[in-house]
């Protein structure tokens, strides 16, 4: 597509990043139908290639980023099944994040929408924090249509999504290493997240049994935190820089220490942000060459765990299990195969969703920011688990499920947890009603 | 700023603000599209080049909705734009700046699926591939696949009676349709043919597929639904040159077979969509066919074995058969990717000749030589079966006059595939490109023809009004009947 960048324009490099993604568009329209918000909303400005061709003319005339923008880029749920589908490669994702840093930093947001967006940006990646605002969160929850008459959608949103705080405490906590009983084959760096150390433990903890069973050392940095998606979906790149920042520090820790062999990732939305940190910290002087040397070996726990062979599984069972993949496992990272085998190889009985490159409308603080749109599209989704009636739904994500649990009837675990019950690790929570149709096989762990 | 031209601003502003105003009491705001940033979303199609700014946008959700938007246009005698999903290569969706964009995008329901019947009634704002997804599971698909199906409405493939890969065996969009439901100029509401193969009367609903908007705004359409096959699979052959796989095509069209698709893409292309869609195309190769046959296995080989024999003398270096359906898949989404694949390359004006097949080998290179005469690189992905040709001219679109010369060069492709006997569109359309190519096709007269039948659905020239008719004979023609209809009720 044509630019009208002039040279001096193009000498700052985010425009001159633009304009190279921006060439390379030629408006043809695919991306349009497998938009996770244009299906629902039928509207160009809602579609990716709307999207790319209001940022081209905000950039060009080098405006400030008017209401309209805002408003469609913010219902972009970032879940990148345009890149997917896009035949001439055009990178969205980093030129919607440089849309979004232009919004944050030059748009115009009411009071409301500011307030929002810090008290997220302050709060989920910050374990403490969450702890204590889901405390409280608890507390507001009969007040919701009080907090709805103020015109706080958002906090409503918030209020509806919050997960009941697991029953089940988290067995490892804090930084540490997980050391396998047998010989050690390979040491690799699980970065536990920020919110799901709070709401869904187990999947850190199941995890790391997995892991160690398969002769893998896990090891916990304490100093490792949120990845920084939020900021950076938020526009907020300073923050997301500084997030990257701390964990890199971390992993440069650990590495002197004794070297890792991989950078595992266990939910897959901060998975595809930290695989890009070789981008995003771009700007940071002469890191480049390590940072790069550390991205190259960020794996998700699946794509590192389809590399060896689990051994016999150690249960029988008939549990038909539907496999939902985040978009930040299908689009942002390529994935396609892997939890589907792995699950299989475990003995389970795996099925397909319809439209499984549509998003489920968590996205992130998306079911929060634009809680209708994630509404139709948690709906939508349901319907299709429902056409195929699973026992249980798979996932990779804990957005995806959190949104899922709150739309579907269905029980939604992470497929960590099912990998390491078919394996020997302890039944995930909310399927227990479903135990008595596994028949194990053996009862101690590492069986053989 | 005189005064006199400042009460000329005002009645000239006057206009669109009334239209505004009573659309918005026939609309919810949502599907009204005013501001700046947002019109601009809709100032262009796939033919980037041009860009012109509406001052409205509709996307009404009903028939309903089009026709209180059609009977505003005609209250205020504003030309209305129809648009499907924006995709054609024609520029057959770019605004008027005096315009009413009506947008479909959002009747995208499935009405009814008559499986017994084999047909379905949609709403027009339907994905092509989304009409074959919802009958799929219950073995049976809509037929006509415009490379573009994932995403273009069928809403567009009528306006441009569209084609595809697999229309060799299936025939075009005309074929397909059993009956559409469509808005007036004036706002009225028509209907022709239905649920049935042959309708009594004059067949009006042939007149409509391939209109371009300009008849009526399609709202609703009844498609052909046909009964899935057993089995696909394609067949790659590989050629060191151009004209012997045109040869090939030639040659197997010739000895009577009829395969679903024949494709020909050359090697630029193979390149751009090999590394989109990882199909495992030949790299080394200067030309690639992509033969399509369907049936059960044992059909499908016999037909490769005999087209096998054919190809042989026309020196094939490259002979792959798909063994899997997923090996298929990446092939067909290589091939139906390719236009955007192209994209990773350059900017390109995408053409759409057709030519008698036995012409093939010789348009060819003579493409090759009008391109090499501008320096312009050429790349030739098409539908080789029935001879439809999509030359995509390569050129730099930031370069000043480079469109201008790149125009030239496809107008005299063009003016080449009506010498070797073929015409100007095969599938995209006139639109606003070749609107002024028209007269190497047709004759004044018979332009003239085409355009009483437009004023007969349409008076007051307000559909789509700037396509299709060289703009200044449309002029003419129009300031000629007015005369004489003024004559006449004098």
């Amino acid at each position: 597509m044509k630019t009208e960048f002039t040279k001096r324009q193009l000498r700052n490099p985010d425009t001159q990043l633009a304009n190279d993604i921006l060439r390379r568009c030629v408006h043809c329209g695919l991306c349009t139908a497998t938009c996770s918000s244009y299906v629902v909303l039928g509207d160009e400005r809602d579609s990716p290639r709307g999207r790319i061709y209001m940022i081209k003319e905000m950039l060009e005339t080098g405006a400030a980023p008017d209401q309209s923008l805002t408003t469609h880029m913010d219902r972009c749920l970032t879940c990148l099944s345009c890149m997917t589908t896009c035949p001439s490669g055009v990178d969205y994702m980093h030129l919607s994040d440089l849309a979004r840093k232009e919004i944050e930093t030059r748009g115009h947001r009411p009071f409301k929408q500011r307030f929002i967006r810090r008290l997220l940006s302050e709060t989920l990646p910050y374990p403490k924090r969450l702890s204590l605002s889901l405390t409280l969160g608890t507390l507001a929850r009969p007040f919701r249509s009080l907090i709805a008459k103020m015109g706080f959608k958002e906090i409503v949103a918030m209020l509806e999504l919050l997960p009941k705080r697991a029953k089940r405490a988290a067995e490892f906590t804090g930084g540490g290493i997980a050391r396998p009983r047998g010989p050690q084959l390979k040491r690799v760096l699980l970065m536990t997240g920020c919110a799901q150390k709070v709401i869904r433990p187990a999947i850190n903890d199941a995890s790391i049994r997995l892991m160690a069973r398969q002769g893998i050392e896990v090891v916990i940095s304490k100093n490792a935190g949120c990845c920084g998606a939020m900021d950076q979906h938020m526009g907020r790149e300073k923050e997301a820089v500084d997030h990257a920042m701390r964990n890199f520090k971390a992993w440069q820790a650990l590495e002197e220490e004794d070297p890792i062999d991989g950078i595992i990732m266990n939910a897959s939305g901060c998975g595809t942000s930290v695989k890009d940190y070789d981008h995003l910290l771009s700007k940071q002087k002469g890191i480049a060459e390590e940072v790069k040397k550390f991205t190259d070996k960020v794996f998700d726990i699946s794509e590192f765990l389809i590399n060896y062979d689990l051994r016999t599984t150690e249960q029988w069972t008939d549990l038909k299990i539907a496999v939902h993949m985040p978009c930040s496992m299908m689009h942002g990272q390529r994935l396609t195969h892997q939890p589907f085998e792995l699950l299989q190889n475990a003995g389970f009985t795996v099925m397909a969703l319809d439209e499984p490159h549509i998003c489920c409308g968590s996205a992130g603080t998306y079911n929060i920011l634009q809680p209708e749109i994630a509404t139709s599209l948690g709906t939508r989704k349901a319907e299709h688990i429902k056409r195929v009636k699973p026992d249980i739904v798979a996932t990779g994500n804990l957005g995806c499920l959190t949104q899922m649990s709150h739309h579907s009837d269905t029980p939604v675990v992470h497929f960590v947890e099912l990998l390491d019950w078919a394996y020997g690790g302890p039944c995930p929570e909310g399927v227990e009603h479903l135990q008595h149709r596994v028949d194990r096989l053996k009862t101690t762990e590492n069986g053989n | 700023m005189g005064i006199f031209s400042k009460l000329q601003e005002k009645i000239k502003s006057a206009i669109p603000r009334s239209v505004i105003r009573d659309l918005s009491e026939v609309l919810k705001p949502d599907q009204i599209v005013l501001d700046q940033a947002g019109l601009q979303a809709f100032e262009t199609d796939a033919l980037t080049a041009i860009q012109v700014l509406p001052f409205v946008v509709v996307m009404p959700e009903s028939t309903e909705d089009v026709a209180a938007v059609a009977r505003i246009s005609h209250k205020y005698d504003v030309p209305m734009v129809p648009r499907g999903a924006g995709t054609s290569l024609a520029g057959g969706a770019i605004p008027l700046s005096n315009a009413i964009v009506v947008c479909v995008s959002r009747m995208n329901k499935i009405l009814d699926i008559d499986l017994m019947n084999r047909s379905a009634k949609v709403q027009a704002g339907v994905t092509n591939l989304a009409i074959s997804a919802a009958v799929d599971r219950d073995g049976f698909f809509y037929a006509p696949d415009p490379s573009s199906q994932l995403s273009c409405t069928i809403a567009g493939n009528i306006a441009m009676n569209s084609g595809g890969a697999h229309c060799l065996k299936y025939g075009v969009t005309t074929h397909n349709i059993l009956g559409v439901k469509l808005v007036t100029a004036e706002g009225k509401i028509l209907e022709f043919g239905g649920p049935f193969f042959d309708p009594a009367g004059y067949d009006f609903l042939s007149l409509i597929v391939g209109s371009e908007g300009g008849l009526g705004i399609v709202t609703e359409a009844t498609v052909m639904l046909r009964t899935k096959p057993e089995g696909a699979r394609p067949l790659l052959l590989g050629f060191e040159t151009h004209e012997q796989a045109g040869d090939c095509v030639a040659a197997i069209i010739g000895k009577g077979y009829l395969p679903v698709a024949i494709e020909f893409m050359d090697k630029p292309a193979i390149k751009a969509c090999e590394e989109h869609a990882r199909a495992g195309y030949p790299l080394d190769v200067e030309a690639l066919l992509i033969i399509e046959f369907e049936g059960s296995d044992e059909e499908i080989d016999a037909s490769f074995q005999q087209i096998l024999r054919i190809a042989s003398g026309f020196n094939p270096v490259h002979k792959r058969i798909a063994g899997t359906a997923e090996e298929a898949e990446a092939i067909w989404l290589g091939r139906k990717s390719a236009f955007g694949a192209i994209g990773r390359i350059s900017e390109y004006l995408c053409m759409d000749g057709v030519i008698p097949l036995s012409k093939l080998s010789h348009v060819l290179s003579k493409i090759a030589e009008i391109c090499n005469s501008y320096k312009f690189q050429v790349s030739n992905i098409f539908h080789a079966g029935d001879g439809n040709l999509h030359p995509l001219i390569l050129y730099d679109a930031n370069r000043t006059g480079e469109f201008q010369r790149v125009e030239k060069c496809g107008a005299e492709i063009l003016e080449l595939c009506v010498m070797a006997g073929g015409c100007i569109t095969g599938e995209h359309g006139v639109g606003l490109e070749k609107r002024d190519l028209m007269t190497l096709q047709f004759s004044e007269a018979d332009l003239i023809n085409q355009m009483r039948v437009k004023l007969l659905f349409d008076p007051n020239w307000v559909l789509n009004p700037d396509k299709v008719f060289p703009l200044e004979l449309a002029e003419t023609f129009r300031r000629d009947e007015s005369a004489s209809s003024d004559g006449e009720s004098a």
